[in-house]
């Protein structure tokens, strides 16, 4: 029996690849259909499916007018800027918190230290719901009047993304060879600058894995933004939901908001996939 | 610190335990430090204060939103490093041995503050309201959960959320299993982009998820050419086009809701059960090999045993997303034609609705629906913390 090789010496699986070229086909198909659907003309859009323009791309109607539309006519523009407004420093700002709080955890010892990372561990999983009725009070025009503005929206998911961020680096830094910072104590060096000189510097990767997940998080959420944004301030999300809510809007302008939306997650997570995939198998979990 | 750390360590000198000892400075207090660092913090915080709530109250004084961004991420991220250095001088101008007790929660305090505003207080604050009225102003006893029970379309929500649930998570995690393995036996190349354009759709928000979705199910009347490809598909063969979203016969509707996040989630599966598939001993499956066992036993005998952590990790993580699904059902139907769900039933009540005792008794269900998880997770966390 003579079974065909890989060139790295394992058997060719012919039952493996015909399986995986389906699924990863069926996988793509959706999205494929969205961005061939967003560069045609109103009318072929609405004409006939967007696999027959595939099949006969020069007897098509292909066009950008549907992006320029969006984007000035829908006003995905300033969603656009929102988004990244939003996103940036609400993905920046837990970290440093975070991180003093993950080397409390995992260098320091003190009374109720166990207490403290379940009640982290808690929270990782309450659903967020519980925090908008008591948010909407305190940020809204019952408290500080701040609700609709940006900084209610990056306070808020700095609270929701500090649990995970905690969680992802405490684990990172127990991976850290502890003679390192015992030899920076036996140097002098206080807790302070052991953090700034040798552990941050030394936790980047795990940063760099809640970064992406957050920057995900951030910009793909509904929820938050809907609820402590106003309309001049709302993200690009938001925008297509509503453009996904009014009725007898062109699908082809809803195809290319969709893809407006969609363009800045996907660059940020082909980049740092590989960073995000060693966050998530160190046991990054997102309640 | 002026010297250079030293290349040799001396590994028996290290304690048993995980945790360092700060200098001992058996010193003093140092009242100046303590006066610098408390004065630092207090202006410190008062001017992040100040500027966060400019940014809110006079948005014209930026000029342009981002300015506002920008000074959003410098203030965010200068101003903790400098509230910690603050925070820093004020405790080692303490007495040392104060001082060694006091850093840990220096370092720990700032980063709970934040969970404890943003998810704590609100816990307590939310069952505080489920007993009050509308807009949170008088006590109404158990009203609202009379009200929300009494409401066939919580119940029915209740019972879409359970199907949901049975549902997603078990398709997830099969789903990951089965390419995970399968990819395993591709080519280096070929299982990368394989894994790359499963994996792509994590990328993509709930709601654009479901515009995609919602071209695919798309509808035309009868004679029109069909533009959504499942109409397409079943026109072709020999169906009638259907309103596929108002289908409730056999929950078809739900199900199909369900399409979109199982194709949103299955990517995440399928990395962390492929990570822990490779990690899988090669001698165990060489000495199956040996005994005789059929690839298949193999998979059943020896694979999914050793991966079984990993496969109730992915299922809780899925479990606990599907509890609050909420976008996917928000944007495509709104919970009407019998699919709606607790997180939607939630936002409607508190968004559109403003009955805000009502939607708080909602998250207080949903709350002690996740209890038996939280408990889990700390289980969990105990049995990794004695394997480390």
């Amino acid at each position: 029996m003579s079974r065909r090789m890989m060139k790295d010496g394992r058997p060719l699986s012919p039952f493996s690849i015909v399986v995986m070229t389906l699924l990863t086909l069926l996988w793509s198909i959706p999205t494929i259909g969205l961005l061939v659907t967003s560069f045609r003309s109103r009318d072929d859009a609405a004409g006939s499916g967007w696999w027959s323009a595939l099949f006969n791309p020069f007897a098509s109607d292909w066009t950008t007018s549907n992006y320029s539309g969006v984007w000035t006519g829908q006003d995905f523009s300033s969603g656009f800027i929102n988004s990244i407004v939003v996103a940036i420093p609400a993905t920046i700002i837990p970290i440093m918190f975070a991180a003093f709080a993950a080397y409390a955890f995992t260098f320091m010892d003190f009374p109720f230290k166990e207490f403290f990372f379940l009640i982290i561990i808690a929270v990782m999983v309450v659903p967020i719901q519980v925090a908008f009725q008591p948010m909407l009070d305190i940020l809204g025009p019952r408290g500080l009047g701040i609700s609709g503005s940006y900084i209610g929206v990056w306070l808020l998911h700095t609270g929701f993304g500090m649990p995970l961020c905690i969680y992802v680096l405490r684990n990172y830094m127990s991976t850290l060879p502890l003679s390192v910072v015992e030899s920076a104590k036996i140097d002098g060096a206080t807790h302070f600058q052991t953090f700034w000189k040798l552990v941050a510097p030394m936790s980047i990767p795990a940063i760099a894995a809640f970064a992406t997940l957050q920057f995900l998080w951030v910009w793909n959420d509904l929820l938050v933004a809907k609820l402590f944004l106003n309309s001049a301030n709302t993200t690009v999300i938001v925008k297509l939901q509503q453009l996904l809510g009014t009725q007898g809007q062109g699908q082809e302008l809803l195809t290319a908001g969709a893809f407006i939306s969609i363009v800045v997650p996907m660059i940020v997570f082909v980049a740092l996939q590989r960073y995000m995939v060693r966050g998530m198998t160190s046991g990054a979990v997102k309640g | 610190m002026s010297t250079a750390i030293p290349k040799v360590i001396n590994e028996e000198a290290q304690p048993p335990d995980r945790t360092v000892e700060g200098p001992d400075n058996v010193g003093r207090a140092q009242p100046v430090k303590i006066l610098i660092g408390i004065v630092g913090m207090l202006v410190v915080v008062w001017l992040l204060a100040n500027l966060f709530l400019a940014f809110s109250y006079y948005p014209e004084w930026f000029g342009h939103k981002i300015v506002i961004g920008l000074l959003a991420i410098v203030g965010g991220v200068g101003g903790a490093a400098v509230l910690f250095f603050f925070l820093n001088m004020f405790v080692e101008g303490l007495p040392g041995r104060l001082s060694q007790g006091v850093i840990p929660y220096v370092f720990l305090l700032p980063g709970l503050f934040f969970v404890a505003l943003m998810l704590i207080y609100p816990t307590f604050q939310t069952i505080n309201y489920s007993f009050a009225n509308s807009d949170s102003t008088a006590y109404v006893g158990l009203q609202n959960y009379r009200t929300i029970f009494g409401d066939p379309e919580f119940r029915q929500s209740i019972v879409n959320n359970i199907l949901w649930l049975l549902i997603v998570p078990a398709v997830v995690v099969a789903f990951g299993v089965i390419v995970a393995v399968l990819t395993d036996k591709l080519s280096a190349g070929g299982e990368k982009l394989a894994k790359s354009l499963i994996f792509l759709p994590m990328a993509i928000s709930a709601v654009s998820a479901s515009a995609i979705w919602l071209l695919i199910y798309a509808y035309n009347n009868p004679g029109q050419e069909q533009i959504g490809l499942l109409n397409a598909i079943w026109t072709g063969l020999g169906g009638t086009p259907q309103v596929w979203l108002q289908i409730e016969a056999a929950k078809l509707n739900s199900i199909l809701l369900m399409v979109i996040l199982i194709w949103l989630q299955a990517g995440f599966a399928m990395v962390l059960l492929s990570s822990a598939i490779k990690g899988v001993p090669e001698d165990t499956l060489e000495a199956a090999r040996i005994d005789g066992a059929s690839e298949l036993q193999i998979f059943w005998r020896v694979v999914i045993p050793q991966i079984k952590g990993t496969i109730i990790t992915v299922f809780v993580t899925v479990f606990i997303t599907v509890l609050k699904i909420f976008d996917v059902v928000y944007v495509t139907t709104n919970g009407s034609y019998g699919t709606n769900v607790i997180a939607n039933l939630f936002f409607n009540k508190l968004f559109a609705a403003s009955e805000a005792g009502q939607a708080t008794a909602i998250v207080v269900v949903l709350l002690i629906a996740v209890i038996p998880l939280i408990w889990y997770q700390i289980r969990h966390f105990r049995n990794e913390e004695a394997n480390r």
